[in-house]
């Protein structure tokens, strides 16, 4: 009877892998590259934050530092490329840039092994960390594959340079389209197209259109455009007017900053990218910060707080929720707060603190 | 012009009109008597110039850019007490080259669907955005010029830009130069403004930047704009729009126009007066008893002007 069972057990469960439903015994895998710096410590941080709220996923640790494959040609390690094909979901803290290493950067290489098209960076502001903004609550999407960011550039004649902004049909259809689905995933009420098509008529305006488009798809979401220098004049006065924002590569990089600016910088703003083929990689923004690597004190609350966003997008929402909450209720809190948050704990003793809160909410 | 009488500022006005009108070969021009009072006086103030729609003419402020050859835009962005906002003590200056770059306005069509819009950077044009912002910065005794640019990302046309600036840098040691990526100045412009003093940069980073900052400071209501030509011409205005729902309504704030007219007045020299009417200004504001609608007081604009020139008075 036990064999029985158990054999029905099995085949429960392999068929639970095969149509990828995730059960409590079932456990997601997971990409997860730590970076450089204080990567592997915030990783850390993160694993064992997951672990107390015993989160149904499991880390597959990889590493991302380029090699050369045949013809010479940069590439990402194989083995980071198959985990990623097979996870389709990765977590990822800071990497190091490389100077005159001879190689593109890696985000670069990432971005384009996996279509990354979309940058998506959700600004909440943070209760309990003091900005001259309280109800920050945007999304900004940035088109992440082509625009002012096409690399394309030519000396004309001594003293002329010309650099060419490329914005197509299809990169422009494609980040409308997951802008709407998000606002309409995420409940949000409105999607705003951020241009300047009175100035560049044929680029943005190309891009508008397709904007447009897609916004007739999607009745439910409110649907207005703005020029960029108006949204950022009334973002810095009043940030609260904007809910999701759409916009092509060079101004998303822009406002993206903005907007992480306004809720405390690079160091809590979570961010993920989506890429093509069903691949979403999430990764906290700042750098390595190689001053404090490996001395127990940095912060790993964007990283963290992008792991949520990773939840979210697993359709996991009561996990995400439950490690959020204890995250910015240990801010408010401001008992146990690492050096850049005004504190003195150390990276260890805030996350302690945010497994507790986790435990004391079963 | 009634504060600049109680000023007793030795200035007497021309007026002119800058609706286009085509020339011969139906090319768009201003009116010659403007442009010949221009070219005379060397020194304009302008009001908000309604945007035409479908009137088969470019923009005015760009026939005026061409016209003059306008390449430096300069907003001087300063906190002002008494009108709150999330900041305190801006006190920075955008420098914005404004006759090339992104705004080229050159655009094709490659194949169906595929568009590519042209950035130009030139040599000539970015030395002399960089020489004005470091000759501003000395006479205005300002520490530091920070060029903004993306040259990670566009290697050549914001490398050209930037080698300029450090080539102009050499010839003002007195001035501290430093570089800043414009993603990287924005992160930090709405945490700590205050650590910003003169920014030069590109055509339409200095779009983004000079509006944002407006914004750190109240708006286009309260925001003094100049734009530098290659001749010595020098138009000063302001940068709202022309409010059609309240013209003629006596409602209006003059502030963002006075602010521009006391630049011009520091550009002519003439700092005593331009301290004098600034101060009236700034102390009305801050005394918070006069003050019109978008300001968040109930008086007329007359009142608001009268008060401003009360105080003017009162200081002789």
């Amino acid at each position: 009877h036990r064999t029985m069972a158990s054999n029905v057990w099995r085949s429960m469960v392999r068929k639970c892998r095969l149509s990828r439903v995730v059960f409590s015994l079932q456990l997601q895998t997971v990409t997860l590259i730590p970076g450089d710096g204080i990567g592997p410590e915030i990783s850390v941080a993160v694993m064992k934050i997951f672990e107390s709220a015993k989160v149904p996923i499991q880390w597959e640790e990889r590493n991302v530092t380029a090699i050369q494959g045949p013809g010479g040609r940069w590439m990402i390690p194989p083995d980071c490329k198959e985990s990623m094909d097979r996870t389709l979901i990765g977590l990822k803290g800071p990497l190091k840039t490389p100077i005159a290493a001879g190689h593109p950067s890696m985000n670069l290489l990432l971005r384009k092994t996996f279509d990354l098209y979309a940058n998506v960076r959700p600004c909440v502001s943070i209760e309990g960390y003091k900005t001259p903004y309280t109800d920050v609550d945007l999304v900004t999407i940035r088109e992440n594959t082509e625009g002012e960011y096409s690399g394309i550039e030519h000396i004309i004649v001594d003293g002329v340079v010309q650099s060419i902004k490329l914005i197509t049909e299809d990169a422009s259809r494609r980040i409308a389209e997951y802008a709407f689905e998000y606002a309409r995933n995420n409940q949000r009420n409105s999607v705003t197209a951020v241009h300047k098509a009175n100035i560049m008529r044929m680029s943005d305006g190309l891009f508008l259109r397709k904007c447009r488009e897609v916004a007739e798809n999607f009745k439910d979401v409110k649907f207005t455009e703005m020029y960029l220098d108006t949204v950022c004049l009334n973002m810095v006065q009043d940030p609260t007017q904007f809910d999701v924002l759409v916009m092509p590569n060079l101004y998303g990089d822009i406002l993206s900053d903005l907007c992480a600016g306004l809720i405390g910088g690079l160091g809590v703003t979570p961010s993920g990218n989506i890429g093509a083929n069903g691949v979403a990689i999430f990764e906290s923004v700042h750098g390595t910060a190689p001053d404090i690597a490996g001395l127990d004190m940095a912060n790993p609350t964007a990283l963290l707080l992008s792991a949520v966003m990773m939840l979210r997008h697993m359709g996991m929402h009561d996990y995400g929720k439950k490690i959020e909450t204890a995250c910015f209720d240990t801010i408010r809190d401001k008992k146990v707060l690492t050096g850049d948050l005004g504190g003195k704990s150390k990276c260890s003793e805030f996350t302690e603190e945010i497994c507790r809160r986790v435990r004391d909410m079963d």
